[in-house]
C-alpha cells in the first residue's frame, strides 16, 4: 500500500508541478520543461503503481482509510484482485503512451499547443483512473469519476484550432456526462436505499425494485463510459480526434473502467453473489448487439483510427459477454461458465489493452510520418518503416485471434465458457448459449477479415497517393514503445496461463463460485488448454523459422530474380488501379451492407465514354444521425423557445424577481 | 428407425422446397413428399389409402403442375433470391416453434395420440407451406404451397386414421384434387390474359 | 499408450505422404467423366519435385513477409492437422478447446496468404485476397455450429467437459456411433462438412481450381505471383488442407472400429476425394454473388441439425 499512496502522491504533485510551464510564457524551454516533468510524473508515478500491484508478500486486500475533510465521505482505498487487474493497464499503457508521447510531442512548436496543460490533464486522468479503480467510498469515487471523465475532454481538444477535433470533444463531454447524471443518480438512490457509503461490502437490504432500478441505472451510468450500443457513439468521435497517445491510453485502459462499474456494482448488488439471472441475460445480449454492431461498423470505415474506435467498441461487447455469460452460470450454479466467462472477461480486457494500446500509437505514427490516416491514400509504407509495419502487423494478428499471439487466449476461454451452455438446464437457454457462441466465431472471423484490410490498405502493396510517397521516416528508438508492446501481445499469449491464474483468482473474489459444480476442473482443464496452445504454437513459430531458414538455403545458390509484380499481361499498371480499403470489403458489404450501413453513391456523365465519375463509399453512424442528433436538436429547439425571456433588458428582469417575490408571499400565505 | 427416416426426408423436402427459387424443382420436392406420405401411410398400414395417394399427391398433381409449368414463360418460373433466404430462416423459426410447443403440450397427450416426431413435423410442414404461401409471389407456388399445408396436416391426421376414416380421407384427397385442378386451369387462363403471373397483379382484379 | 502414439505418428505420416495424391484422384475421376484420359495420378508430386528444384522470382514490391507466408501458412496447417484425430486415434496434442486452435491456426495461414497477396500491389491480388477473406469469414460460424452441435451432444452422452470440446472426441468414432444409434439429423453434419471443404479448397462450385487469370478467381489468384520452392510449399498446403477437410468428413462418418478403421477412415477420405471430382463434373462455377446463398444453404442444414439435437 505505501507504493499506491506514493504513486497517487506523485501524480497529484507532478500535476501541479506542471501547472508551472503552463502558465509561462510558450516558448521552446517551456514546452520542453513540461514535456520532462510530464514524462517523468508518469514514469516515477506508474513505476511505483506497478510495483504496488505486484510487490511480493501483500494481503490479497490492501486498504488505507484516512478523512476526506468533507461532511460526508472518507478518503477510503482497498486494492483487491480485480482492483489489481484493472490497474495494470493504467500503469503499464499509461507509462508507454507517455513515453511515446513524449517522444511525438518533442517537435510540437510550442505556440500552437500548450503542453503543460497538457501533461496535467495527462496526469490527472491517470490519477483519476488510479482512484476509481480503488475507491471503496462512495463520494470518493463519483469524484475520482469526475476527474477522470472531465481530463480526456481537455486531451481531446488538443488540436483545437480544428473545428472537427472541438467538436469530438464536445460529443465526448456530452455522452461522459449524460453518463455521470445516470451514475450520480444511482449513487444518490444506493446511498439512500442502504444507509452507507461503502462501496465494498454486498447489499443485503434491498427490496427487488430497488435493486432492479439501481442495476439499470449503473448499466446505463457506466455502460455509456465503456462504450456499450447504443451509447457507444463518442468512441467513433472522440478516438480519431485526439492525439494517439491519449487515444490509445482512452481505448486500452480509460474505458475498462466503465466495465470494472459494471462488475462492482453486480457483485455488490447481488443477493448472496448470486445475481438474477436476467441480468446474465441482458448483459450477455447486450454485449452481443455492441460487439456485432462495432465489427460491421468497423468494417466499413475507411479512416484507421475510427475503424480502431469501433473496434474499441467490438473488444469491449466481447469483455461484456463474458461477464454475462459468467452471471448466468453464477447464477444457475455452473461453475465451469461462471469461472471461464469471468476469467475471459479479465484476460481480454488485458489482452485488448496491450493491442489496442500498440495499434492505435502505429496508427499515430503512421499520423505523423504521412499526414492522413485515410486508407485510400496509403498503402506501401511497410518498405519504409519496417518496424512499425512489423509492429502494426503483430497488433493485427492479435486482435484478430489468431494464436501464438494473446487475443486468441482470450477467445477460447470466452468460447469453452459459451459452449457449455449447452449443459444448463432448458432448451432455451441452451440454444441461445450456442447461438451466442456462433456469432463470438463470426464476429473473430469478420475481425480477420477487417484488419487484414487494416494492415494490407496502410502498410502494403504501392502509395495510393503522395501522402505516403513522402514519408517522414523515423528509426526505430523513436518508436521502442511499440516494440515493447509488440513483445508483450507475444509473451501474454505464450504465458497465458498465469495471467488465466490470475484473473481466476480474482473472478473467485467477486463471486462465490469456488463451491459450484464444474468450477476446480474449469481451472485444471483451461489452464492445461493455455499451456498446450502456447507450447503449440512456439511450435509453429520455431517451424516456420526452420523451414524458412532452409528455403533461403536452397535458394542461396540458385538466386532469386526480381521482376516486377505480374498484373496478368498490363504493362501499364499504376497505383490507381490498386484495390482500396472500400473494394476490399466489397464481397462482404454485398450481403452485410444494410448492417453495416454503408451508403454507395456514385456519379456519372452520361455516355459511353465518360470522362468524369467518382464513386463515393461512406458509413455514417446511424444512430447518431437518426436518433441524437434529432434528439439534441428538439432540446435545442426547446432551449431556444425559452429565448424569448432572456432579452437583455434590465427593467423586465426586475419585474421577474418582484413577481417571483410576490408569487412566493402569496404562496407562502396561503 | 425407418419411420424416422421418412420424417427427416420429409423436413428435409420442406426446407427444400423454401430455399429453391426454381418452380421446376419445386414441383419434384412436392412429388417427393406425395412419396414419402404414401411409404408412411404404408408403413401403417393403410393399403388403399397408400395407392391412391401415391397416385394422387405423388403422381398425378406434380404432373398437373408440370403441364401448367410448361405452358408458362419462363421468368415466371424463378423467384427472388432475397425471398428464398427469408423463407429458409422463417421455416427455422417454425421447425423451433414446432419442436418448442412439441415439449410444451406435455407427453400425455403428444406420445398417446401420435408416435415420436410426428406432431412437430407435421406442423413443420403446415407452416412451411403457409409461408410459401405468404412469402412468394407467383401464383403457381401458391398452389404449391397450399399442397405443402396439406402434406402437413394429412401427416397430422395420420395417426388417427382408423378404417372408417378412410373414406373421409380419400374424399379430402379428392377435394385437393379438384382444387388444384380449378387453380390449374385458372393459372393457365390467366396467364393467357395477363402477362405476368405475379400475385401482386391479381390486385387489379379486385373490384 | 505407446502403441495409441505409434499408431497415431504412423498415420500422420500417411497423412503427409498421400495428401497430394487426393488431387491426382480429383482429376482423374473428373477426366474419366469427361471421357479423357487424363493427368498421371502422381502428377502432384512431380509438380512439387520440379517447383522445388528451381529458383524463385519475386516482385520487388513486396516485402519481407511474402516470402515468409508460405511456409507460415504450411505450418500452421500441418499443426491443425496434428490436432485431428487420424485414423480413429486420439492426437496426443488434444486438449479442450482445440478445434477452436485448428480453426484459427487455418486463419494464421489465411491471414497470411491475404497479406502477402496485398504486398504484390496487384489489384487481381487484392481482388483474390478480399474474396478470399470474405468467404471464409462467413464460412467462419457455419464451421463452429457444426461444432457446437457436436459439443453439445457429446456434453449430453455424458463425456467429460475436457474431453467433450476435443477434437480427438468429436471426429474419433463416437459420433459416427451416435446417428448409427438412431440420431439421423447427424448425417446432414458430413455434408455440412463437405460444402465447408469446397469453400476453403476453393472447389468448384465456389471458385474454379483449373483456370488461371480469371477475374472470377479467389485462391489460384492470389498466388499468382509466388513461385518455385514457394509455391511448392502452397501446393502442398493446399494438399494438407484438403486432407484435413475430408477428414473431418471421415470422422463423422466412420465409426470406432479399432486397429484396422483407419484402412475405412483413408478409403472415405478418397471417397470424398472422388465426391469432389464428381462434383465438379458435373457442376459449373456459381456466380460471386450466389457463393453467399451456397453458405446459407450449408448455414441452414447446420442449424437444421442444431434444432433437431438441441431440441429433443
Amino acid at each position: 500500500m505505501p507504493f499506491f499512496l506514493a504513486a497517487l502522491g506523485i501524480f497529484a504533485l507532478s500535476a501541479l508541478a506542471c501547472l508551472v510551464p503552463s502558465l509561462l510564457r510558450p516558448s521552446k524551454q517551456s514546452a520542453h520543461l513540461a514535456n520532462v516533468l510530464g514524462l517523468l510524473g508518469t514514469l516515477a508515478g506508474s513505476v511505483c503503481g506497478l510495483l504496488a500491484l505486484f510487490w511480493p508478500g501483500q494481503p490479497p486486500l490492501a486498504s488505507f482509510q484516512a478523512q476526506l475533510g468533507l461532511p460526508f465521505g472518507t478518503f477510503s482505498l482497498a486494492l483487491d484482485g480485480t482492483s489489481r487487474i484493472f490497474l495494470v493497464p493504467v500503469f503499464g499503457l499509461g507509462l508507454l503512451c507517455a513515453i511515446q508521447g513524449f517522444l511525438s510531442l518533442r517537435h510540437e512548436r510550442p505556440s500552437q499547443h500548450n503542453l503543460g496543460v497538457h501533461w496535467l490533464f495527462y496526469l490527472l486522468l491517470l490519477l483519476g483512473l488510479t482512484l476509481v479503480l480503488s475507491a471503496r467510498d462512495i463520494v470518493l469515487f463519483l469524484i475520482s469519476w469526475e476527474i477522470m471523465s472531465l481530463a480526456p475532454f481537455f486531451l481531446i481538444d488538443f488540436n483545437d484550432s480544428d473545428s472537427r477535433v472541438r467538436d469530438a470533444s464536445w460529443v465526448y463531454l456530452v455522452a461522459a456526462h449524460l453518463g455521470a447524471v445516470a451514475l450520480l443518480a444511482f449513487f444518490v438512490l444506493f446511498w439512500q436505499c442502504t444507509g452507507s457509503l461503502s462501496w465494498q461490502t454486498p447489499v443485503t437490504n434491498l427490496t427487488e425494485t430497488q435493486r432492479t432500478l439501481l442495476f439499470v441505472l449503473a448499466l446505463a451510468g457506466f455502460g455509456a463510459k465503456a462504450g456499450l450500443a447504443p451509447m457507444h457513439i463518442w468512441l467513433p468521435e472522440a478516438h480519431p480526434a485526439a492525439p494517439s497517445h491519449v487515444s490509445a491510453l482512452l481505448s486500452g485502459a480509460m474505458i475498462n473502467a466503465g466495465l470494472y462499474g459494471i462488475i462492482r456494482t453486480v457483485s455488490l448488488l447481488s443477493p448472496k453473489g448470486i445475481p438474477p439471472e436476467w441480468w446474465g441475460w441482458l448483459i450477455l445480449l447486450l454485449g452481443l448487439g455492441t460487439a456485432l454492431m462495432g465489427i460491421l461498423k468497423a468494417l466499413a470505415q475507411s479512416n484507421v483510427k475510427r475503424l480502431l474506435a469501433y473496434s474499441s467498441v467490438e473488444n469491449m461487447g466481447i469483455m461484456t459477454m463474458g461477464l454475462g455469460c459468467a452471471m448466468i452460470g453464477q447464477s444457475l450454479g455452473n461453475g465451469w461458465m461462471a469461472l471461464a466467462g469471468l476469467a475471459a472477461c479479465l484476460m481480454h480486457m488485458l489482452n485488448h489493452a496491450t493491442f489496442k494500446g500498440l495499434l492505435f500509437l502505429a496508427a499515430g505514427e503512421v499520423l505523423h510520418a504521412t499526414g492522413t490516416v485515410n486508407m485510400a491514400q496509403l498503402g506501401g509504407l511497410a518498405k519504409k518503416m519496417p518496424v512499425l509495419a512489423a509492429c502494426f502487423a503483430t497488433g493485427c494478428a492479435a486482435i484478430a485471434c489468431l494464436p501464438p499471439f494473446n487475443g486468441f487466449t482470450g477467445e477460447l476461454t470466452l468460447a469453452l465458457s459459451l459452449l457449455d451452455g449447452s449443459s444448463l438446464a432448458s432448451t432455451e437457454r441452451q440454444m441461445a448459449l450456442l447461438l451466442s457462441f456462433a456469432a463470438l466465431c463470426a464476429i473473430s472471423g469478420l475481425a480477420l477479415t477487417l484488419y487484414a484490410k487494416a494492415y494490407g490498405m496502410v502498410f502494403l502493396g504501392s502509395a495510393r497517393s503522395g501522402f505516403a510517397e513522402n514519408v517522414h521516416q523515423k528509426s526505430w528508438h523513436g518508436i521502442w514503445p511499440l516494440m515493447v508492446l509488440a513483445l508483450g501481445c507475444l509473451a501474454l499469449g505464450l504465458l497465458a496461463r498465469f495471467v488465466f491464474l490470475g484473473t481466476g483468482m480474482a473472478a473467485a473474489e467477486l463471486f462465490p463460485m469456488q463451491t459450484l459444480t464444474g468450477f476446480s476442473q474449469a481451472r485444471t482443464s483451461l489452464d492445461q488448454s493455455l499451456t498446450t496452445v502456447a507450447a503449440i504454437s512456439g511450435c509453429v513459430l520455431l517451424a516456420t523459422a526452420l523451414l524458412v531458414a532452409l528455403r533461403k538455403h536452397t535458394l542461396h545458390r540458385r538466386g532469386i530474380r526480381f521482376m516486377p509484380t505480374w498484373a496478368c499481361g498490363y504493362q501499364r499498371g499504376t497505383s490507381r488501379i490498386e484495390y482500396t480499403d472500400a473494394s476490399f470489403t466489397e464481397p462482404l458489404a454485398r450481403v452485410l451492407s444494410p448492417l453495416m450501413g454503408q451508403k454507395v453513391s456514385i456519379s456519372q456523365e452520361p455516355g459511353l465514354f465518360p470522362r468524369y465519375s467518382q464513386l463515393l463509399v461512406k458509413a455514417p453512424d446511424r444512430l447518431r444521425r437518426y436518433v441524437y442528433g434529432p434528439l439534441f436538436a428538439a432540446i435545442e429547439s426547446v432551449c431556444n423557445a425559452l429565448k424569448i425571456f432572456q432579452h437583455g433588458k434590465i427593467h423586465l428582469y426586475i419585474l421577474y424577481i418582484l413577481a417571483t417575490v410576490v408569487g412566493l408571499l402569496i404562496w407562502g400565505l396561503v | 428407425m425407418f419411420l424416422n427416416i421418412c420424417l427427416y426426408l420429409l423436413v428435409l423436402s420442406n426446407f427444400l422446397l423454401l430455399g429453391t427459387a426454381r418452380v421446376v424443382q419445386m414441383t419434384k420436392y412436392t412429388a417427393l413428399q406425395g412419396f414419402l406420405l404414401a411409404i408412411l401411410l404404408f408403413h401403417f398400414g393403410h393399403t388403399v389409402l397408400t395407392v391412391a395417394v401415391l397416385l394422387i399427391k405423388g403422381l398425378v398433381l406434380p404432373g398437373l403442375l408440370w403441364r401448367t409449368l410448361k405452358k408458362m414463360p419462363s421468368e415466371a418460373l424463378i423467384c427472388p433470391h432475397r425471398l428464398v433466404a427469408i423463407d429458409v430462416i422463417a421455416g427455422m423459426a417454425g421447425l423451433a416453434f414446432a419442436i418448442w410447443l412439441d415439449g410444451r403440450l406435455g407427453s400425455d397427450l403428444t406420445h398417446n395420440l401420435f408416435p415420436e416426431l410426428f406432431l412437430p413435423l407435421g406442423l413443420t410442414t403446415l407452416f412451411c407451406g403457409l409461408i410459401l404461401i405468404i412469402g412468394r409471389v407467383k401464383a403457381i407456388t401458391q398452389v404449391i404451397g397450399y399442397l405443402a399445408a396439406e402434406n402437413g396436416i394429412f401427416l397430422l391426421g395420420m395417426p388417427l386414421m382408423t378404417q372408417g376414416t378412410t373414406w373421409f380421407e380419400l374424399a379430402l384427397l379428392l377435394d385437393v384434387f379438384v382444387a388444384v385442378f380449378v387453380m390449374g386451369i385458372a393459372i393457365n387462363r390467366i396467364s393467357d390474359s395477363f402477362a405476368s403471373m405475379d400475385v401482386d397483379h391479381f390486385r387489379s382484379l379486385r373490384d | 499408450m505407446n502403441t495409441a502414439f505409434f499408431s497415431y505418428l504412423a498415420n500422420l505420416a500417411l497423412a503427409l505422404l498421400l495428401a497430394p495424391l487426393l488431387f491426382g484422384v480429383i482429376n482423374r475421376v473428373k477426366a474419366k467423366v469427361a471421357g479423357r484420359h487424363g493427368k498421371p495420378l502422381l502428377q502432384t508430386y512431380y509438380d512439387l519435385a520440379k517447383l522445388f528444384r528451381k529458383s524463385e522470382v519475386i516482385s520487388p514490391t513486396t516485402g519481407l513477409f511474402f516470402q515468409l507466408a508460405p511456409a507460415l501458412q504450411l505450418v500452421a496447417i500441418l499443426a491443425a492437422l496434428c490436432l485431428l484425430p487420424l485414423g480413429g486415434n486420439a492426437s496426443p496434442l488434444a486438449f479442450a478447446g482445440d478445434f477452436l486452435l485448428a480453426a484459427y491456426l487455418l486463419g494464421l495461414g489465411r491471414f497470411a496468404m491475404i497479406v502477402a497477396a496485398l504486398e504484390t500491389g496487384s489489384s487481381f491480388e487484392g481482388m483474390g485476397a478480399s474474396r478470399e477473406a470474405a468467404f471464409s469469414a462467413l464460412a467462419e460460424p457455419i464451421f463452429f455450429l457444426a461444432i457446437s452441435v457436436l459439443t453439445s451432444l457429446h456434453l449430453d452422452l455424458g463425456e467429460t467437459h475436457d474431453w467433450a470440446f476435443s477434437l480427438s472426441l468429436l471426429f474419433g468414432g463416437q459420433s459416427a456411433g451416435a446417428w448409427l444409434s438412431g440420431k439421423f439429423e447427424l448425417l446432414l453434419l458430413p455434408i455440412v462438412f463437405f460444402l465447408l471443404l469446397l469453400v476453403e479448397n476453393s472447389r468448384i462450385p465456389v471458385d474454379d481450381p483449373t483456370t488461371h487469370l480469371e477475374l472470377t478467381m479467389i485462391h489460384e489468384v492470389m498466388i499468382l505471383d509466388h513461385s518455385g520452392p514457394n509455391l511448392a510449399l502452397i501446393l502442398y498446403a493446399s494438399a494438407l488442407k484438403l486432407w484435413f477437410f475430408a477428414s473431418l468428413v471421415a470422422g463423422l462418418l466412420v465409426p470406432d472400429l479399432g486397429a484396422m478403421g483407419f484402412l475405412l477412415w483413408i478409403a472415405v477420405i478418397f471417397l470424398v476425394a472422388c465426391a469432389i471430382g464428381l462434383v465438379e463434373s458435373s457442376m459449373a462455377r456459381l456466380r460471386l454473388k450466389r457463393v453467399t446463398t451456397f453458405l446459407g444453404g450449408a448455414c441452414a442444414m447446420a442449424a437444421l441439425v442444431l434444432i433437431f439435437s438441441q431440441m429433443r
